[in-house]
């Protein structure tokens, strides 16, 4: 755990280096996914509600996915950009070292100036919380972070993944971003609004579901089921992750080094 | 020219080599075109009647963002000209016995059709066959098609004009990420890739018809389309070449501003 904060106050100073190019990227970051958000207010300006949810509704949503996904980004980010590792040889001098692998990948990348994204994923969450008429109790509450938490696990778990495929084909791959980004734009609206056979896969095999839609239902009052039975749901995320983890273990054993 | 054209075909062919890579792009397209298309039909279910752009021109609008995604997006860079400016290799191009402007111009312009040559054919393929409401609907009619391939080349044109400004600002920034990247999400938004442009608010509509942006995608998939009548994209095509004149005289004003005090970094 102090070797990962040694990482991190490392990266920060040197990411400080270019202050003007720092400050410019958070503002960046904070700005892209407001577009995005902008574009989500524009279609509920026009067309009033969707399948019966309304804009504050769905932008709860939004704000749980959006806040999940720069958590993960943040500190999963040596997993995202582990392709370069692999590519370049350098994977071979982390395994040398006597420390945790999978930790020392965790350190080698840390975008600080995602902080604007994940500040911007408080706002709308803020937005949401503020306009809508729900009786707030221990429960529900403890329900929105446990989403959060799963979801941030979700998606460093497709992270991992990702990382663990480019020990066989060493450049990354773009089908992930079906996974990170893609589920990131489809998870922003209930999934309510898609195929049956999207909602069926995000919930069983990707488990999108279990951590945004099914206890967001529980949390508006959508749905009379036991309230606590839809609090543990978003912990089905660890078990999504289990394997992700178990993957990436089997991978690192049949790495054969690139480098030269 | 025939400098031109060469560089051109090098960076084409050194494009094509990446087809494992374009077939996962294939892949990736057609899953955000599907999820981004499910979310239009799930609005429209609601209030449909009476919007400025039916579903079925939304359907084409869509589609052919994800078909002509590497003629569009505005993030696409190429890191190669970015270290050339910061690392002062920069100098060997000045070297070269062709006008910098040019060159880097033809560069960019068949990275982007490369890039598009290797992914529309499958996707064009995939997505006519899809069931009602997802398929890609034919051209509104055969003079709308053609408009529509003239739209989209000079539309093309424009995107990379205004990429020439973005690498042309590094000259003074030094850095790419922070600027490049304001620029990009800024003219992806009001060249309607998030939402289309007839879906945005009338002031924000404004805005937009204001800039150059939406000439480059959201004019001529709307062509395609069928929201833009005939007589009117006539006229559009016109107003394309004017900006891209005005673009590209601007970025070579700029260019040669930029060279006159350029500091060959690195020794």
């Amino acid at each position: 755990m102090r070797l990962y904060v040694r990482y991190l106050s490392l990266l920060f100073r040197s990411q400080m280096q270019y202050p003007s190019s720092f400050w410019l990227l958070c503002f960046g970051q904070f700005f892209i996914p407001f577009t995005v958000f902008a574009g989500f207010y524009f279609l509920f300006e026009r067309f009033g509600e969707v399948r019966g949810w309304t804009f504050y509704e769905a932008a709860l949503c939004f704000g749980v996915v959006h806040l999940a996904f720069s958590i993960a980004e943040c500190f999963a980010r040596g997993f995202d950009a582990f392709s370069s590792l692999v590519a370049a040889g350098d994977f071979d001098r982390l395994l040398v070292r006597p420390r945790s692998v999978a930790l020392q990948v965790l350190g080698s990348k840390f975008e600080f100036t995602r902080f604007g994204r994940l500040l911007q994923g408080f706002a709308v969450l803020g937005i949401a919380i503020g306009n809508l008429q729900v009786e707030w109790n221990a429960v529900k509450a403890a329900t929105l972070a446990f989403m959060v938490i799963g979801g941030a696990l979700v998606f460093a778990g497709i992270f991992i993944l990702a990382a663990t495929m480019c020990f066989w084909t060493v450049q990354a791959l773009e089908v992930a971003n079906i996974f990170t980004d893609g589920g990131r734009e489809m998870a922003q609206y209930p999934l309510h609004l898609y195929e049956r056979w999207v909602l069926v896969f995000f919930t069983f095999v990707i488990p999108f579901g279990a951590v945004s839609y099914w206890p967001l239902l529980s949390v508006l009052g959508k749905t009379d089921g036991n309230g606590l039975l839809y609090m543990v749901m978003p912990l089905a995320s660890v078990l999504f992750l289990l394997p992700c983890l178990a993957a990436w273990s089997f991978g690192v054993r049949h790495y054969r080094s690139t480098g030269s | 020219m025939s400098a031109y054209l060469a560089i051109g075909k090098i960076r084409f062919l050194a494009g094509m080599q990446y087809r494992a890579a374009a077939a996962a792009g294939v892949l990736t397209q057609l899953f955000f075109g599907l999820i981004f298309l499910m979310v239009y039909v799930a609005f429209y279910d609601q209030g449909g009647a009476g919007q400025p752009i039916s579903l079925r021109e939304v359907a084409a609008y869509i589609w052919l963002q994800q078909i002509f995604l590497s003629f569009i997006m505005l993030w696409l860079r190429d890191p190669e000209i970015f270290s050339l400016i910061t690392s002062g290799n920069i100098a060997y191009e000045l070297c070269r016995p062709c006008r910098l402007y040019a060159f880097w111009f033809a560069k960019l312009l068949a990275t982007r059709i490369s890039g598009a040559v290797l992914r529309c054919f499958p996707i064009l393929l995939a997505v006519f066959f899809l069931p009602a409401p997802y398929a890609l609907p034919l051209p509104a009619s055969p003079a709308a098609f053609a408009l529509f391939a003239a739209a989209l080349l000079i539309g093309l044109c424009l995107v990379v004009s205004i990429s020439m400004l973005i690498y042309i600002s590094v000259f003074w920034t030094m850095s790419p990420v922070g600027s490049s990247l304001m620029v990009s999400v800024a003219g992806e938004f009001l060249a309607g890739m998030i939402v289309p442009v007839p879906l945005m608010p009338g002031w924000m509509q404004t805005v937009a018809y204001l800039l150059p942006f939406r000439w480059t995608t959201d004019f001529p998939f709307r062509v395609y389309a069928g929201n833009i009548p005939i007589g009117e994209a006539a006229w559009g095509i016109g107003v394309q070449l004017a900006w891209f004149a005005a673009l590209v005289l601007f970025g070579q004003w700029l260019l040669n501003r930029a060279l006159r005090r350029v500091v060959v970094q690195g020794g």
